[in-house]
């Protein structure tokens, strides 16, 4: 029982960065713009987290508010990496796939550099803070009830789905996304600024999957260089296993994160199948979805193709 | 108000080449269905463009319902109550038919969406109107009529008071075609007014009240529909009074008998709008067969088959008494088939690769050219400059990219490279698309020496015009079917202009 | 425009844009140490010198782009039949790994004209294999080769890391055991003295020769007109009788084979074992040595050399700024290299509309 908890606690836990980032990717595929600069702009938003936390703490603010005001940041430079992308994408009308390794290789690289220039390390920052769980009585007492009702991102994270799926599903933004991504010239046909609106998908994927790099600079305290390890690929990858729908990617997420809580379970133990084969676990679920054999995960038709100029 | 309900007045178009639209002057009275017709190219669909403000005319001025649309766009033309149905349909098929029917101007109850409201709005108009609907289903699951039937509620929810239908019934079936008029007809009786654009004479004699009539980007004239018929309105579309190209001559006699290079059997294709039924016929050595038809009467399906791009779901097809139904294009090719594509651009030569290696694109397996697994990039070159030369293709530079070259010396290229390999079967579409009347001669001309040089050549073209000047023998597709066969020499326009548009059953 | 004309101003398109988003990027990543309050000039003379200015330092900046030649060659020769080969990381990393079991395998006592040549095959062989995963499922059942490609990469990365640690690991290690010696490719030091301590090796030949095979394959082979018929026009190919198909799978398995033997510069010509995350990202750095070569062979050794003087130039500034700056560097040029292509493609199709008018 209690092995079962702390596994649904683990697989929470570590869902979080992911259930942020392919919502985030989820705007911006939608649209009609690749995003695999998820990776780049969870690093991003790690470093730019703990920057302004550490900033702030030692400018004397609380470490809780500092970690919020971390929180805040992070999507900042979230939304300006996202814009970065869009910049290229939407308005130069670049190929997207090589604008996303691009971003990727600029957040890597970026981040270090600023990381040896405000900490004087290549490895790691300072520590931070970090946002405490709040007590709360009797929920706080339970593992899965103090990761899912009183970890602050958490419910964060649980709103994004939330919030997110009702736009998809109900709202006009969510509508014209979805046509935007699907088939500009008829949105374009019917008055929608089709350029605007990606710009806007693109921009927020930025914001949200920084938030998903800000949970794991919180949560180790401190920023390390490329902590993001590849995250933000799982994160596409439960995007398109998701079938491109919010809903559907938060449960790749909670899937792929509850194959990792097990690997980490199991580490040690010698028994049952080898760890790398459950990280492997995501890529190849993926793949067969996107052939069609269970179910096929259908990209929006209009998915990496620029608009006319 | 006005009496009109749409003006166009003095529309000149001009596109590189090209004159669209020519001082065209069309008037649409309000509260009546009128007609466009005329062939493609004819300058239809620029018009209507124009009056929709998808595209700025040069000179001229549109009035819709008697205010002048100005530079205001589409916005605009839709602001003053105009509503445009196109061929290709402007509708996202993953969403429903109420949220494409909403979708830009969506009803919203606070932050949400109205998707109520949304449905409602299909459901109230299209009962209005007498369509069927269910808005709720996706669109992409809906047939190609229903789907229509969407855009239609689109721009009637959308207050539009004139409609622009463009080739409305192309893609229906007889029943939609039967339940669209009655839609149409509804929509009249309420006081709106409907423009369409077709190819179809019979609907258009049987359904509109004014019939335009467009050649060449002018208007030629205006019939009431009442007083027209059929045949003169063909004569009227197809005829020139002054054939700017010449008739040439036909085979000799001495080859009617001459073999059958290339049989087609009961061809039939899978497919929902293009799709070949039972297709039948045969070409002799040096012999033209032209095939005359509107445009998506299943020409590139039977492209498509004829060159072992697509297979066909039944049916036979010979190449000299041997049956190649099944094999590849490669196969096909290395056997005598040369094939000049309708889309030069997407089919027929790679805009990307230098011009030499365009020439012998599809000849590349050729012994002159290779040694071993190398090609001979100076035999290449030096055959592509003779071609280029022969054909006159300008500029005669081997090494520049083909995307150097204007249309018309694409086309000269291509044609050149197909006949040059000696084909024993050539398969022509659309040869002279886009391509200037000097060129159109000259293309002509080398057609005809193959021809005379014992190929057998089959000409789909939607240019009824140049299969008079060129075939020998002229059949009608229309719906995927041949509905009419006459000699060249037996050939009456008019009677050709009937099949086409599907206004008279076959008698070949 | 005359013939010639015409020619330099093709040339001119091709070679510009990539000097002009190389100069833009510096120019930038100038403006970024000024705003640090260091001098630009120190920093680039710094650089230049630890790339120019010791036979040791260029022997390291060619060892560098000796890998990278061979990842971004495999890169264009995927572009060339119109793939996106981004997993060109993990072909190379199992490449390695295949390389140094085999090499493990093989009877020390075997020639090294024999054994070295083996154990690239192999290396080849496994890279091919993987890349033809994604190129089937492109081929027969249309699903886009992009997300597959990066799927793959970590596919293999838990693959190869699982073999590693299973059966090839030494204890408490993460690499395997040296390979014999036979298998290993010499050090150009022993022949050149002023090299000495420069991990460069033959595999820089056999790169090089690479891009020249590669080269004359695509342009002066028949098999190589039908993958450049096929990348540039799958419709266009198919109605020409090419089995685009089958060059699809071929081209790609081809990319796959380079990029496993981008392996062997590490593996078979530095240290002579396989080790986890040997390729420190060479497969993707690929993609920017393509982009910046235009997916042209001839390119593909001027912008391997700019991007490995990069990479080993990063050591040497670090005393005046961080190191990666040079990653900023390298992420820069690939964004205005794809920012300017567009702008370059409008002005080419605005001059060829101009002439269309003309005829």
């Amino acid at each position: 029982m209690e092995v079962t908890a702390l596994l649904v606690a683990s697989t929470l836990r570590i869902a979080v960065p992911y259930v942020f980032a392919a919502v985030g990717g989820f705007y911006s595929e939608r649209s009609g713009v690749v995003n695999i600069a998820l990776e780049g702009m969870l690093l991003t938003g790690g470093f730019a987290c703990v920057l302004a936390a550490w900033g702030a703490e030692s400018a004397g603010v609380n470490g809780t508010a500092a970690a919020w005001l971390g929180v805040v940041a992070a999507a900042a430079a979230g939304t300006a990496l996202g814009a970065l992308h869009a910049l290229l994408c939407v308005r130069y009308g670049a190929d997207q796939i090589i604008s996303g390794l691009g971003i990727n290789l600029l957040a890597a690289g970026g981040t270090k550099f600023l990381l040896t220039l405000a900490f004087g390390s290549s490895a790691n920052s300072s520590r931070i803070a970090g946002i405490p769980t709040w007590e709360i009585p009797w929920l706080s007492d339970w593992s899965v009830t103090r990761v899912l009702f009183c970890t602050p991102l958490v419910l964060l994270a649980g709103a994004v789905v939330v919030v997110s799926h009702l736009v998809s599903r109900r709202t006009p933004f969510g509508l014209r996304l979805h046509a935007v991504g699907e088939h500009p010239e008829a949105a374009h046909s019917l008055g929608i600024r089709v350029a605007r609106l990606r710009w806007k998908g693109v921009m927020l994927s930025g914001a949200l999957a920084a938030l998903g790099g800000a949970w794991l600079a919180l949560e180790q305290h401190q920023f390390t260089a490329g902590m993001s390890s590849g995250r933000g690929f799982i994160a596409l990858a439960a995007l398109i296993f998701g079938k491109w729908t919010p809903r559907g990617a938060a449960l790749a997420c909670l899937l792929f994160g509850f194959a990792e809580a097990v690997q980490i379970q199991l580490q040690g133990s010698r028994i049952g199948v080898p760890s790398q084969f459950l990280q492997m676990l995501p890529y190849v679920v993926t793949m067969i979805a996107l052939a069609g054999v269970i179910g096929r995960s259908r990209p929006p038709a209009a998915l990496g193709r620029a608009l006319e100029p | 108000m006005s009496a009109f309900a749409l003006e166009l007045e003095d529309i000149s178009k001009r596109f590189p080449g090209v004159v669209a639209n020519d001082r065209v002057h069309l008037q649409v009275r309000a509260g009546s269905v009128h007609a466009l017709v005329g062939e493609n190219g004819a300058g239809k669909t620029t018009l209507m463009r124009i009056a929709y403000g998808m595209t700025r005319a040069d000179h001229g001025v549109v009035r819709i319902q008697g205010v002048e649309l100005g530079v205001g766009g589409t916005h605009r033309a839709i602001d003053l109550g105009l509503g445009m149905v196109h061929q290709h349909f402007m509708l996202v098929p993953t969403l429903s038919v109420c949220e494409n029917v909403a979708l830009g101007s969506e009803p919203r109850h606070g932050p949400w969406f109205d998707r109520d409201a949304a449905r409602r709005n299909v459901v109230e108009t299209a009962e209005r109107f007498g369509l069927q609907l269910d808005p709720d289903t996706r669109v992409e699951d809906l047939s190609v009529g229903e789907q229509q039937r969407v855009e239609i509620v689109k721009v009637l929810v959308r207050g539009a008071r004139v409609l622009i239908l463009d080739e409305p019934t192309a893609v229906l079936t007889p029943q939609e075609v039967d339940e669209l008029f009655a839609i149409l007809r509804r929509l009249v009786d309420e006081g709106h007014t409907v423009l369409m654009i077709s190819h179809r004479l019979q609907e258009v004699l049987a359904f509109a009240e004014l019939i335009t009539v467009m050649r060449d980007g002018r208007v030629v004239g205006d019939v009431v529909a009442a007083e027209a018929d059929a045949e003169k309105l063909a004569a009227w579309i197809v005829g020139r009074e002054v054939p700017t190209l010449q008739r040439r001559s036909r085979r000799a006699a001495s080859r009617v008998e001459a073999e059958v290079e290339l049989r087609c059997e009961n061809l039939c294709t899978s497919g929902a709008r293009e799709a070949l039924h039972d297709l039948s016929f045969s070409v002799r050595r040096g012999e033209i067969v032209g095939i005359a038809g509107v445009e998506g009467n299943g020409q590139q399906a039977l492209a498509n088959v004829l060159l072992g791009l697509e297979t066909p779901t039944s049916g036979r097809l010979l190449l000299r008494d041997e049956e190649v139904t099944t094999r590849s294009t490669a196969e096909r090719r290395r056997r005598g088939m040369a094939y000049v594509p309708a889309d030069r651009l997407r089919e027929g030569l790679i805009e990307a690769m230098r011009i030499d290696e365009n020439a012998i694109l599809g000849r590349q397996h050729e012994p002159e050219l290779n040694r071993g697994p190398w090609l001979r990039s100076s035999r290449i070159t030096e055959r592509a400059l003779q071609l280029l030369r022969r054909f006159e293709v300008r500029p005669a530079v081997p090494e520049l990219p083909a995307a150097a070259l204007s249309g018309g010396n694409q086309q000269r290229l291509i044609v050149g490279r197909e006949l040059e390999r000696d084909p024993s079967f050539l398969l022509l579409a659309q040869p002279t698309r886009g391509v200037d009347v000097g060129g159109i001669q000259f293309l002509h001309e080398c057609v005809v020496a193959a021809r005379d040089a014992g190929r057998a050549i089959l000409l789909i073209s939607a240019d009824l015009n140049e299969i008079l000047i060129l075939a020998d023998r002229v059949l009608v597709i229309f719906e995927g079917r041949v509905v009419g066969e006459v000699t060249a020499d037996a050939a009456d326009p008019a009677q050709l202009g009937l099949w086409m548009t599907g206004s008279a059953e076959a008698a070949g | 425009m005359s013939r010639r004309g015409e020619m330099a101003a093709r040339v001119a398109n091709e070679i510009g844009a990539p000097i002009v988003a190389v100069a833009a990027a510096l120019v930038v990543g100038a403006i970024l140490v000024a705003l640090l309050g260091r001098d630009p000039l120190a920093v680039y003379g710094r650089l230049a010198q630890a790339i120019f200015g010791s036979s040791y330092g260029f022997g390291q900046v060619l060892f560098k782009a000796t890998t990278l030649i061979g990842t971004g060659l495999a890169v264009a020769v995927a572009f060339r039949a119109g793939l996106f080969n981004i997993g060109a990381e993990g072909q190379m990393y199992l490449g390695g790994l295949a390389g140094a079991s085999f090499a493990l395998l093989l009877s020390p006592e075997l020639p090294g004209v024999v054994a070295a040549p083996l154990v690239l095959l192999a290396s080849a062989v496994a890279g091919a294999l993987w890349a033809a995963i994604p190129a089937l499922l492109r081929a027969w059942l249309g699903v886009h080769e992009v997300i597959n490609t990066i799927m793959l990469n970590f596919v293999a990365f838990a693959l190869a890391g699982w073999i590693l640690v299973e059966h090839l690991a030494l204890f408490e290690t993460v690499h395997t055991a040296e390979i014999p010696v036979s298998a290993r490719l010499a050090r150009l030091e022993q022949f050149l003295p002023a090299l000495r301590g420069a991990p460069l090796n033959l595999t820089l030949f056999l790169q090089l020769l690479l891009c020249v095979a590669c080269y004359l394959a695509l342009w002066r082979t028949r098999w190589g007109y039908e993958v450049r018929a096929t990348g540039n026009s799958e419709a266009a190919a198919r109605s020409a009788g090419i089995p685009v198909r089958r060059r699809i799978v071929q081209a790609m398995a081809l990319s796959g084979a380079l990029a496993g033997v981008a392996a062997a510069n590490f593996v078979q010509g530095y240290k002579y074992y396989f080790e986890e995350g040997f390729t420190s990202a060479a497969g993707f750095k690929g993609i920017a040595v393509a982009l910046l070569a235009r997916n042209h062979p001839a390119g593909i050794v001027p912008a391997a050399l700019f991007f490995g003087a990069l990479d080993r130039g990063g050591f040497v500034i670090n005393a005046l700024v961080p190191k990666e700056l040079v990653d900023i560097l390298q992420a820069l040029v690939i964004l205005f290299v794809i920012a300017l292509a567009r702008t370059a493609q409008q002005r080419l199709l605005r001059r060829r509309m101009a002439r269309g008018v003309e005829a």
